[in-house]
């Protein structure tokens, strides 16, 4: 990043004219594509059905159901006028809650019309949204507390691997001297340990040695898949019980949980999901509203103004790399004892990459992460449902659609992110 | 005595660049990082063996006595398995029958095809790196190699080898150069980190094969993601009978390594992209054009990354099958860096790590040490070179006088 760009004004509110227009076309672009591709290739009159009640829950509540074509049409019209608004006025700051909801338009067009003729629950495909969000929101926030400290962290792939084994292994060895329940609380706590210590030897590499960032993480990544690998060809596969911690169980929320449709959807989860929302909040008012987070950022941006004011550099990067690092260590645990209930070699599948790639959608941010992390939630999501919607797209190319997001958003084509500027940056302490 | 130093200078050979490294002890580092992994890994071996558990109550110092014996046992078979039984070759010569020379020359003649991926895979991250790019996306640049020549492999028929082959090869360093390019000009033009971008277009090519060979690419008669077989016409010759799989395309690397250096050290071109990876605000100011030295830096180092991806499939596996790179991407990384990205230095560490993984065979079914511990092993070797101040403390060698660790991250955008 060079000091032109430093020295932008970086006021909340600033939009470039450039940015405003792009995104203008964006908006209409968005509007064409719901009225060319889904409008004309519905029949008039077909009537798509949403259930809004997810599996399992008790309360009735009644389907909706709508006219497809009204409804896509309704759809494409207020995408075009947010479109034409932006163009000749623009949103200012609310510029990406719009985009947010043009987003939303279209994402809603696209089920209404893979819909049509049927009925689709609507509840359901919410509530695995935000299920599949949780790991990936989770790897964005350990990489927000990392690189806002100005240590970047490519290793949370690993680092969330090694805690998915060492909380499965945990859990399971538990059994011997712990209840049912009680054990996965075991496993959980060594499955963030696990993600601490490898953190601890990312910050000892990369601050301590001043290796080079990447290096690092790469090491850790390496060494995470071959002894995860080794561990589990070794020993898992040969005994059984080391790899049956069981799954946390969900947690309705008393009286939240019962109100219609939303209840089922956000209140009736495990402790990873709840764990989310709560580290999101702390981390969020952390990061902007206390003292701590005011001087984890200075260290982020410049680190030597930050060590002249007597904050101590080394310091705070290593408790903010060891955070992050637990923070991966918690989506880790995730995989085994709040998903599958087992480990399996290279479980993580990429996970930690596309927390790192949500933690760039989402400008740093814990809440932009979490917003990241809920559309690549979908992303994912929608794959795996592609063929039950029988719609006619290969469900790579849905997968592959983070990663170009991403990209397109680092190219700085809908507006560059705004990244911690001594990231990546080893620091020297002049003496 | 400066003299010399001068002279040695103005004749600096092949290994001439590389011969001072060693003398001058720089090369002392990668070298004792090695033998540290190697040891380090034989004591997670020593440590994971349950013999050593169940005896530790009777008498520790016998369980000691049982975690040594199972490191030396996978060192041992690490050995016979990459380089080959000593008292086996020695026979095979005495009686001097085909078949057993064949067999017995076997693991060593394995262990240097497997160093063929690493060669191009490292090549390729070291390139990079001379230019200033750190190119993490050497799988997926590998991944679109392998693809675009199994495609070009299967798909022309009736062509002689002499056409067809030189054509698939030169189809896998293409879809390489097109992942590769596509980060580099977005790192030339907009300034998006290549290390995100590679990251992304790794997992793109992944989804992107698994489409492929779902779909277009795959095999008519079965319902498996695999392509069909490459035509006879379009495979790497084999200079040996079976069990032998060594291949033409050992030798290719080789000269592959020779024009990389000869491009890096030799050409205006190489020079202008070593001055522009060591200090592109000095580079502009010469006039040299660092958006295209970038760029082509990049697709060359993704075509390199490619035509490890096309040696697997045209010279061993002879079609293509999801996930069939066993993570050179992230090894190459690792081989560049011990290599101190000199296309000699990578050689040497590619066979290395090639020696590694097929001993690592034999370890796993004599040993029963899974394969996955040469991973952890190469981790391990890339900690100390990441970090010589490691290798420094324990060995209690002297610091240079100059600070000689990389730093190639700059942030991710802007």
């Amino acid at each position: 990043m060079s000091t032109e760009a430093r020295a932008l004004p970086s006021t909340v509110g600033f939009v470039s004219p450039t940015r405003r227009k792009v995104m203008g076309f964006v908006f209409l672009g968005i509007a064409a594509a719901i009225w060319l591709i889904f409008s004309r290739t519905t029949t008039p009159g077909v009537i798509t059905t949403f259930t809004l009640n997810p599996g399992g829950s008790q309360n009735n509540f009644p389907d909706w159901v709508f006219t497809t074509l009204s409804a896509l049409n309704i759809i494409a019209g207020l995408c075009a006028l947010m479109g034409a608004y932006q163009l000749a006025r623009g949103f200012g700051k609310s510029t990406n809650m719009v985009l947010g909801l043009v987003a939303g338009g279209f994402i809603l067009a696209f089920l209404s019309w893979s819909a049509a003729d049927n009925s689709l629950n609507l509840a359901g495909l919410l509530r695995s949204t935000l299920v599949r969000a949780v790991p990936i929101t989770l790897g964005a926030l350990s990489g927000v507390l990392c690189e806002r400290a100005g240590v970047v962290n490519i290793a949370i792939e690993g680092m969330m691997l090694a805690s998915a084994m060492t909380a499965a292994l945990g859990g399971s060895l538990a059994l011997n001297w712990m209840e049912p329940p009680y054990n996965l609380w075991f496993g959980l706590v060594v499955g963030v340990l696990t993600g601490g210590l490898l953190a601890l030897v990312h910050a000892l590499l990369s601050i301590k040695y001043k290796a080079d960032q990447i290096v690092s993480g790469t090491v850790i990544n390496i060494f995470a898949i071959g002894i995860t690998s080794f561990i589990s060809a070794k020993y898992l596969a040969k005994y059984r019980y080391l790899n049956n911690p069981g799954i946390f169980s969900d947690w309705k929320i008393p009286g939240l949980s019962d109100i219609p449709f939303f209840g089922p959807i956000v209140f009736d989860h495990n402790v990873f999901f709840f764990g989310m929302v709560t580290f999101l909040i702390l981390l969020h008012f952390g990061l902007f509203f206390t003292r701590w987070g005011l001087r984890l950022r200075s260290v982020g941006e410049h680190p030597k103004v930050a060590d002249t004011l007597g904050i101590n550099v080394f310091k705070t990067r290593y408790m903010a790399v060891v955070l992050g690092g637990m923070m991966a260590g918690f989506g880790g645990s995730y995989f085994t004892l709040g998903s599958v209930g087992r480990f399996d070699e290279v479980m993580t599948a990429g996970r930690g990459f596309i927390g790192l790639a949500a933690m760039i959608f989402g400008n740093w941010k814990p809440f932009g992460s979490f917003g990241a992390g809920l559309l690549f939630g979908f992303a994912d999501m929608l794959a795996s449902k592609l063929a039950i919607l029988g719609v006619k797209i290969p469900s790579e190319f849905l997968l592959m659609a983070p990663y170009v997001a991403t990209m397109i958003v680092l190219a700085g084509v809908v507006g560059r992110g705004k990244m911690p500027a001594a990231d990546g940056q080893p620091y020297e302490k002049e003496t | 005595m400066a003299k010399d130093k001068t002279k040695s200078k103005e004749t600096k050979s092949f290994f001439g660049v590389f011969l001072e490294e060693l003398t001058s002890g720089s090369l002392l580092i990668p070298i004792l990082a090695i033998i540290s992994g190697l040891i380090l890994g034989g004591l997670i071996v020593a440590i994971t063996t349950e013999d050593v558990y169940t005896t530790w109550s009777r008498s520790p110092i016998e369980a000691i006595g049982l975690g040594v014996n199972a490191a030396l046992k996978s060192y041992a078979a690490l050995f016979n398995g990459s380089i080959g039984n000593p008292g086996r070759i020695i026979s095979a010569l005495q009686s001097g029958e085909a078949a057993e020379l064949n067999r017995a020359f076997n693991p060593i003649l394995e262990s240097l095809t497997k160093s063929v991926p690493y060669i191009f895979a490292g090549l390729a991250v070291a390139l990079g790196f001379r230019a200033g790019l750190f190119n993490i996306g050497a799988e997926g640049q590998l991944f679109m190699g392998a693809i675009f020549a199994v495609w070009i492999g299967f798909a022309l028929k009736g062509l002689p080898t002499i056409i067809h082959l030189p054509l698939a090869l030169g189809a896998g360093a293409l879809g390489g150069a097109i992942w590769g390019f596509i980060p580099g000009f977005l790192k030339a033009k907009t300034g998006g980190h290549e290390v995100i971008n590679t990251i992304m277009m790794n997992y793109i090519a992944f989804r992107l094969s698994e489409y492929l060979l779902r779909g277009p690419l795959q095999r008519p008669d079965t319902s498996n993601p695999i392509s069909p077989f490459i035509e006879e016409s379009a495979k790497l010759p084999r200079f040996f009978g079976s069990p032998i799989r060594f291949h033409l395309g050992f030798f290719v690397a080789l000269l592959v390594a020779y024009g990389v250096y000869w491009l890096l050290f030799k050409t205006k071109w190489g020079f202008e992209l070593r001055t522009v990876g060591i200090n592109p605000r000095a580079a502009r100011y010469a006039g040299m054009n660092i958006v295209s030295v970038t760029v082509i830096a990049m697709s060359l180092s993704g075509a390199l990354a490619g035509l490890a991806g096309a040696n697997e499939v045209l010279g061993l596996n002879y079609t293509l099958a999801p996930a069939f790179s066993s993570g050179f991407g992230f090894d190459s990384i690792a081989l560049a860096l011990i290599g101190k990205s000199h296309p000699v230095g990578v050689v040497l560490a590619a066979l290395l790590f090639g020696t590694l993984r097929n001993g690592a065979i034999q370890m796993q079914i004599a040993a029963n040490v899974p394969i996955d511990i040469i991973s952890v092993m190469q981790a391990l070797i890339l900690a100390f070179i990441a970090a010589p101040a490691i290798i420094r403390t324990i060995y209690r060698l002297r610091a240079p006088d100059e600070e000689e660790s990389i730093v190639l991250i700059r942030g991710w955008g802007g």
